[in-house]
């Protein structure tokens, strides 16, 4: 086995007995990288010397005595998490040139774990998509199949680690953005509770949902990554006190899953739900006893996301004005556009944004001013939120009586590039099974749990608020009992 | 729910995007589309549904009003990124005529 193909446990474990360096680690990161990114297209950024300076400083700090699970593994962030020094995109052509001056708080936390930044990863331009169609560099390919998209919008972190570029990387979920391509790509990903890690730093999109998590190899490797970025920031005033539960590896007998009728239903491909039931006779020969539970308002989650999150982009996105950083039409390279003449400030602002955003972003934005303008807020914005506490208070109500839930994480598996970017109302219903979690701020798993048409199928676990350790313990259990993780694409 | 090419241009407007005349036309189609599929919404009973402000429970997180000095080095990279600066200050254009 090549030491990029190691999970972040066994990894740790050879560099705990001195049998590898980090550098070793990085370095065979980095070929890999070499090798198969020109097809895969991951990495919108790749940090070679820094890469190999922290790789270095992990070596010497173990040497002087110092431990821990994440010193010296290689990992690559998504392009919207900000790094000192290091290019900051967001996929989008606005952010093209921007450097961060300073650490998201998750990277900062990572440093000091010593885990070593190989570099950053594509996305749907401001995270606004479930391919990574929409990235302003160009879609990713899923190392499954080259022709096909590898989810979204951290595509880009899914089918690095799928693809064994990295140990392990991080992405942002707001509506499904970490749960979809790890389904797609057939690896671990974790969306950690609102306010569990802090998105300080994170280039922000949808402040009440968005959230930071790892995308990993295997289920323990993602109780290891959320061990260290999580915890309160006094830079985040969402994040919580409230400690991790922990994750005890154990017996599932005497655990109650529910699965929630409305995520079982006709739409779903034949093979993913055949890979699911057979999921869920795997489970039941664990010990798990199922009930059947209702979430009646389900069919308005993806209608109720798409008010809440454009309504959130187009405030959040209005600090792109062309004047405090990003691209601007303010001095060269784009010159003046009105005859030679200095634009005016309207001018600044709406030439830079509509020359800066791509399609998607322009849309969500426009969408999102008008559900907040006079006339509309009550219709849109204000029904969309008292939909969304409906949402919560059923799922809570339903956790009430169960461990967590199982679903579908997508009903079906990835499609082709090109397939459905034409439509993005289509688009949007790929997060049928995803923005519920969201919306009610519980932690979500997807792992894999079979195939379908030789592609990866996901499973989702949603747990209760704050009970990451729940999915944890049932993820492993049935990791241990099955070989799906263990499966890997040929590039 | 079918939005006309002047009601977009006024929500483009708002949104301050110059947009192309294609753009026009192409997002209005689109954007029609979707809030016609949102419409759903309207038929939720949300009697007695306090609008989510929050979802994990937390009320009035405050901290001290303390100003503190930011380090000078990622001062200056944040200044680096304006396209003009002068004496330590990002520079703007006049808004009041």
């Amino acid at each position: 086995m090549q030491l990029n193909q190691l999970t972040i446990k066994q990894a740790a474990q050879k560099l705990a007995n001195k049998e590898i360096s980090s550098v070793e680690l990085t370095r065979a990161c980095l070929a890999r990288i070499k090798e198969v990114d020109g097809k895969i297209k991951a990495c919108l950024t790749v940090c070679e010397e820094e890469a190999l300076a922290e790789a270095k400083q992990a070596d010497e700090r173990r040497a002087n005595g110092e431990t821990g699970d994440l010193l010296g593994i290689p990992y690559l962030a998504k392009d919207n998490i900000m790094t000192r020094g290091v290019r900051t995109t967001a996929a989008s052509r606005i952010l093209e040139n921007y450097i961060a001056p300073y650490d998201a708080t998750i990277i900062k936390k990572l440093k000091q774990a010593g885990a070593v930044l190989l570099g950053k990863t594509n996305l749907d331009e401001f995270a606004h998509g479930a391919s990574t169609e929409n990235s302003a560099y160009g879609p990713t390919h899923n190392p499954w199949d080259l022709t096909r998209v590898p989810g979204g919008s951290s595509g880009g972190s899914a089918a690095s680690v799928a693809a064994d570029m990295c140990l392990f990387a991080l992405g942002t979920d707001t509506g499904g953005s970490i749960r979809c391509p790890a389904a797609f790509c057939g690896i671990t990903g974790l969306k950690p509770t609102y306010g569990r890690s802090s998105r300080f730093g994170l280039v922000a999109m949808t402040s009440s949902t968005d959230v930071p998590g790892p995308l990993t190899k295997t289920v323990a490797d993602a109780a290891i990554v959320l061990n260290i970025i999580a915890g309160k920031d006094e830079r985040d005033a969402t994040t919580v006190k409230i400690p991790l539960t922990p994750f005890i590896k154990g017996e599932l007998k005497n655990l109650t899953i529910g699965l929630p009728k409305e995520y079982f239903i006709e739409g779903t491909d034949q093979g993913v739900t055949e890979a699911v039931e057979k999921a869920i006779e795997k489970f039941k020969e664990l010990g798990v006893k199922f009930k059947q539970v209702s979430l009646p308002h389900t069919k308005y989650g993806v209608p109720v996301y798409y008010i809440i999150t454009p309504s959130e982009v187009s405030s959040n996105l209005a600090r792109f004005d062309g004047i405090k950083y990003g691209l601007s039409v303010m001095k060269p390279p784009l010159p003046p556009l009105s005859g030679g003449q200095e634009n005016g400030l309207m001018e600044i602002y709406t030439k830079s944004r509509g020359q800066g955003f791509g399609p998607e972003a322009k849309r969500r934005i426009m969408l999102g001013t008008y559900a907040l303008s006079a006339g509309y807020f009550d219709a849109y914005y204000l029904q969309a939120q008292k939909v969304r506490t409906k949402i919560k208070q059923e799922f809570d109500k339903v956790l009430e009586g169960v461990d967590c839930l199982l679903t579908p994480t997508s009903p079906h598996v990835a499609f082709k590039i090109g397939e459905q970017s034409s439509d993005p109302l289509k688009m949007y219903l790929e997060d049928i099974f995803v923005t519920g979690a969201s919306l009610a701020g519980l932690p979500a798993l997807s792992m894999p749990c079979g195939f379908d048409k030789n592609l990866p199928v996901g499973l989702q676990l949603i747990g209760k608020r704050f009970d990451e350790g729940m999915l944890f313990r049932v993820g492993q259990a049935f990791e241990e009992a099955t070989e799906w993780h263990l499966q890997k694409a040929k590039i | 729910m079918q939005l006309s090419k002047d009601e977009i241009q006024h929500i483009a407007k708002l949104a301050r995007l110059e947009l192309t005349d294609a753009e026009l036309e192409k997002y209005g189609g689109q954007l029609s589309a979707v809030l016609s599929y949102i419409d759903q919404l309207k038929e939720v009973d949300v009697t007695g549904a306090e609008p989510t402000a929050q979802v994990t429970g937390l009320e009035n997180v405050l901290r001290d009003d303390e100003v503190s000095d930011w380090a000078d080095d990622e001062r200056q990279a944040a200044l680096k990124q304006a396209p003009e600066s002068e004496n330590g200050f990002i520079k703007v254009k006049r808004v009041i005529e």
